[in-house]
């Protein structure tokens, strides 16, 4: 599943603007990310958010991510 | 330092309190009186929060020294209901939505009190000159004055209604 | 939370009406009350030292005067604030950011802080502690800290991004978005404009100054009530910064007398906290207006350049922003957040943003409505109009050829879904404003802005009375009347009346964590608590009808706020409304209740065009704003009072922001206009009535289609007034607040110029 990376994250994977990880729930493709680019975990920290098909999630990881789906990870932003 | 003793009238009621020579009457009205209505927004006269009146004079309490209001009357936001009877203006405030988190609303509802009472049917823009010294963050004003509006025209109907029914009085005294 | 399009087309009974407000005769009558307006018996005052230097090493404190003073219960520096916040860096900001550690980093920052018995003897006892200071070199603007040369505001920060560094630096990151290939894109277009902008500091302004009343006692348990948009927030701060466990401290939300983004962290409650833990008493702890200005959380300055390349056609080929945003003295995101709005409203082929984060002497910055988006909306909308000018096409035309739709790529990254910006866009090409005659020295601009809005963690209760009356109990605090629609979706779901539904902001002991009211999503997160929270009622009144007709749920529906039996057999069954059903709950099984504890998500995001009249008097400068138009998708408008007041309020922060707003330093590093005076919002008399225009696009993601609405409006108004001011009196100003005096100095320029 082809996964955009935008933002600082890039660095964090090569920076590559997307990598390949399968996944059926956020929760899955957060730990199959730092497991597979450990200097995302500093990221995770800072907060990471995923636009789920342009739907942007912040904390619910039980999120599941459909087949085909877009996904986009973004950093965690808040407003005022 | 040594208190000033002070009799005044607050909202009709008699009322004694000892402060500070040097202490607004804001802080009196807020932390000796118990009346917090008026609220503390800068301290230096700039936003209207605390705005009450004193013999009938629409004044910032945070300019007022305490003792000043010896012998005075005082009229803060808490003073403006009859009873269970809202004054027009703070029934068409929240009528019209004119308020949003609602902290400079004590002052806007004395202010708009003090224009009213002189002059009863204003413009606009007489209503956005003398209102001009309340600071408003939430609202943009555009209810505020709209309230204002519909408040000054429901008293404009009481009034005249009042002034029908004293003259049905004085016609009927007479006949 | 999976999106549901039948979710979107439904009636409504009283959603939608304009129904009085549940706490508006509290506010009316000045019942209300708020951060100041609580006492405690025996309560101390607590007063704050702050640094009259803008950058400065603390050598010492001697504190052992003002101690013996009569009357002074606690005096506090960072020596009583241990770290414990095990290396999470954001929260040692924070802490530092509330108490120096060892060196003062801007005009305004807190030092020490005592309680005493009045404000009198708390007043003399700040004079009595003496700060021994040795006075650093500071920078305050954003491209001067930027130099090599620069004061390094904290030595320990290295930038993260693109470049890398391992120097110390006050860049603390570079970040980038976009997609496309932004030099082929440039190289295919026929015209081309590049501008600089910058916009100046500007504070949320509320009127209510920070304010707190907080009790600790020896046994580590404490309260805290508190003007504040998070007090769940609040409270994990306070009990990690002051190493108490979370539930054993009860954090109580007062009415809030306007947040706007500065009341989403703490900066003086740990103190008060640490001082009433020190005195064993209860603290009051209100700042002056001056420390809201100097100690508290203003939006970032920047400096922007915008580059724009598009056809003869009006097809924009080209797109790219350099954004430099102010953090103040410890790093943010903010400029991040500037980079990730700047090209959102449209459909860009190759588009890149640059942004980079800066440390400067000056307060930390904190969110304020929309972070971020209205100066980097400023710059683009502002070259929008440059470009649409020099092709010779309509503005309007313009964005509307260029405008972001649904499966669009937003720079930022994601596919929109369904979107407003086209129908504000077209709302605007068919406003009458836009017919409406002008006279001299008069101009008209439009202006478009985007905002993200969030969901977040949300807990809602909802307990029926035995008399059928409704108490609901939410976490997010009401900062602008969220209460009356809450009440409006919990009547609607239960279908029983608004005036039997009362709301309430329950605290911290009495609901599981709710996150802060920002991101526009006090209704929207709320609102879907409730409306699952009531459902879930709803099953439970279903199955005590069903009890007390001896029948299967399953053959009770729920309908008009009454339970229905379903079926031919149960003809002769009278439906049972909820207040017959509550009134025998204690016999069918207890209370009735309903709770819901989720994650809202699925926002969606937000877009408004805004249309502005000005006048500017070509001798002094001055700009009137004679007419303006907020058009907003709001997805569902539950109270559409409340509605118009978000988009009214927020387009008036825009203008004053646009107009007069700034921080002004002195060279000396210190805050000039601290205070209402010189730092002028606008007032009644500058402002017109602001017309408004709500558009419905449901969002997919709610069960309503609501959107959020209360931030987006700030985002257009300074482009919206840049441009009008141009098109009044022919000068392009780049640089906001576009105050009388520069205003005056572009239009002796340009005279001069010829």
């Amino acid at each position: 599943m082809k996964i955009a990376v935008t933002g600082l994250l890039r660095g964090a994977v090569g920076g590559a603007a997307s990598i390949d990880i399968e996944a059926a729930t956020i929760r899955e493709l957060m730990n199959k990310l730092v497991e597979r680019y450990p200097q995302t975990e500093s990221h995770l920290d800072a907060g990471i958010a995923v636009a789920i098909n342009g739907e942007i999630f912040r904390d619910n990881w039980g999120e599941p991510i459909p087949v085909g789906a877009e996904v986009v990870l973004m950093p965690r932003i808040n407003g005022g | 330092m040594s208190g000033v003793h002070v009799t005044t009238t607050i909202n009709g009621d008699a009322v004694e309190f000892v402060c500070q020579p040097g202490e607004v009457l804001l802080d009196v009205l807020r932390d000796r009186v118990g009346l917090t209505g008026a609220k503390e927004g800068c301290g230096t006269g700039d936003c209207g929060a605390c705005s009450v009146t004193v013999d009938d004079r629409l004044v910032c309490a945070c300019l007022v020294l305490g003792a000043e209001v010896e012998g005075r009357t005082v009229t803060t936001v808490e003073g403006m209901a009859s009873g269970g009877k809202l004054h027009a203006l703070q029934s068409k405030f929240i009528e019209h939505a004119a308020l949003q988190c609602g902290i400079c609303t004590p002052g806007f509802l004395v202010s708009a009190k003090a224009l009213l009472d002189r002059n009863p049917d204003p413009s606009e823009t007489q209503i956005r000159y003398a209102l001009a010294g309340n600071l408003c963050r939430c609202t943009g004003y555009d209810k505020i004055v709209r309230a204002v509006q519909a408040a000054a025209k429901e008293l404009a109907v009481d009034a005249t209604k009042a002034a029908k029914k004293s003259a049905k009085k004085a016609v009927k005294k007479s006949a | 939370m999976t999106t549901d399009p039948s979710f979107t087309n439904q009636t409504f009974k009283i959603i939608g009406t304009r129904v009085p407000r549940p706490d508006g005769l509290d506010k009316v009558t000045g019942r209300a009350r708020y951060g100041a307006d609580a006492s405690a018996a025996g309560q101390l005052v607590g007063l704050i030292l702050r640094s009259p230097h803008a950058h400065a090493q603390i050598k010492k404190i001697d504190i052992s005067k003002a101690e013996k003073l009569p009357g002074v219960k606690a005096i506090i520096t960072s020596d009583d604030l241990p770290d414990l916040v095990k290396g999470k860096r954001d929260m040692l900001d924070i802490l530092e950011n509330c108490m120096a550690r060892g060196r003062a980093l801007y005009d305004g920052h807190a030092v020490a802080a005592v309680a005493a018995i009045d404000a009198e003897t708390a007043r003399q006892a700040l004079k009595l502690i003496k700060v021994e200071y040795k006075v650093l070199p500071h920078v305050t603007d954003v491209d001067e800290a930027m130099q090599d040369n620069a004061p390094v505001v904290q030595s320990w920060v290295r930038t993260t991004g693109n470049p890398e560094s391992n120097k110390p630096t006050n860049v603390c990151q570079v970040s980038q978005f976009g997609h496309g290939d932004i030099e082929a894109g440039f190289a295919e277009a026929d015209v081309i404009i590049e501008r600089s902008y910058k916009t100046e500091q500007t504070h949320q302004g509320y009127i209510e100054p920070h304010a707190c009343l907080a009790s600790v006692g020896p046994d580590g348990q404490g309260e805290l009530w508190v003007t504040t948009q998070g007090h769940y927030t609040f409270r994990t701060q306070c009990a990690q910064l002051l190493g108490m466990d979370i539930a054993k401290l009860k954090v109580t939300s007062s009415e809030i007398g306007g947040g706007f983004g500065g009341k989403t962290h703490v900066w003086m409650e740990p103190i008060a906290l640490a001082l009433s833990r020190k005195a064993n008493r209860p603290v009051k702890l209100v700042l002056t207006r001056e420390e809201v200005f100097r100690g508290t959380g203003p939006t970032c300055s920047t400096s922007i350049d915008v580059k724009i390349g598009a056809k003869r056609d009006g097809r924009i080929t080209g797109a790219l922003a350099v954004l430099r945003y102010q953090d103040g003295a410890f790093p943010g995101i903010w400029g991040m957040l500037g980079g990730m709005t700047a090209w959102a409203c449209y459909d860009l082929p190759n588009v890149k943003a640059i942004a980079y984060d800066v440390l400067v002497n000056r307060p930390k910055v904190a969110a304020y409505r929309a972070p971020s988006a209205p100066m980097a909306a400023f710059a683009v909308e502002s070259t929008m109009d440059l470009v649409a000018h020099q092709i010779g096409m309509d503005p309007v035309d313009f964005r509307l050829l260029n405008a972001a739709k649904e499966g669009t790529r937003a720079s930022y990254g994601p596919t929109y879904g369904p979107i407003g910006i086209r129908a504000t866009l077209e709302a605007v090409k068919n406003h009458p404003q836009m017919k409406a005659k002008l006279g001299p020295n008069q101009g008209r601009g439009m202006a478009c802005g985007f905002w993200f809005n969030f969901g977040g963690q949300t807990c809602a209760t909802i307990n029926i009375g035995v008399d059928g009356t409704v108490n609901v109990s939410v976490g997010t605090v009401d900062v602008g009347g969220s209460r009356a629609s809450l009440s409006l979706i919990a009547a609607e779901e239960l279908g029983v009346s608004y005036e039997s539904v009362k709301c309430t902001i329950a605290d911290t002991a009495s609901l599981g964590h709710n996150d802060t009211t920002e991101g526009s999503r006090g209704t929207f997160s709320s609102g879907m608590a409730i409306i699952f929270a009531a459902r879930n009622a709803v099953n439970e009144l279903r199955a005590r009808a069903a009890k007390t007709w001896d029948i299967p749920v399953e053959e009770v529906e729920w309908k008009d706020g009454q339970a229905c039996a379903i079926g031919m057999q149960h003809n002769n069954l009278e439906p049972l409304s909820l207040a017959k059903i509550a009134a025998k709950s204690p016999r069918t099984g207890g209370p009735i209740a309903g709770h819901n504890e989720t994650v809202a998500d699925g926002a969606g995001v937000s877009f408004a065009s805004h249309i502005c009249d000005v006048e500017v008097d070509p001798e002094t400068g001055a700009t009137k704003v004679l007419r303006y138009t907020v058009i907003q998708d709001a997805g569902k408008a539950i109270h559409p009072d409340y509605v118009e007041g978000q988009f009214q309020g927020a387009a008036a922060q825009g203008i004053g922001w646009a107009l007069n707003e700034e921080y002004v330093y002195g060279k000396d590093g210190r805050l000039q206009n601290p205070g209402f005076l010189d730092y002028r919002i606008p007032v009644c008399s500058d402002l017109p009535f602001i017309d408004t225009k709500i558009l419905e696009i449901p969002n997919p993601g709610h069960p309503y289609g609501i959107r959020g609405v209360g931030e987006t409006s700030i985002v257009p108004p300074l482009a919206a007034i840049g441009n009008a001011v141009s098109n009044a009196v022919g000068v392009r100003m780049n640089h906001v607040p576009m105050s009388p005096p520069r205003i005056l100095k572009a239009i002796k320029a340009q005279r001069a110029a010829g």
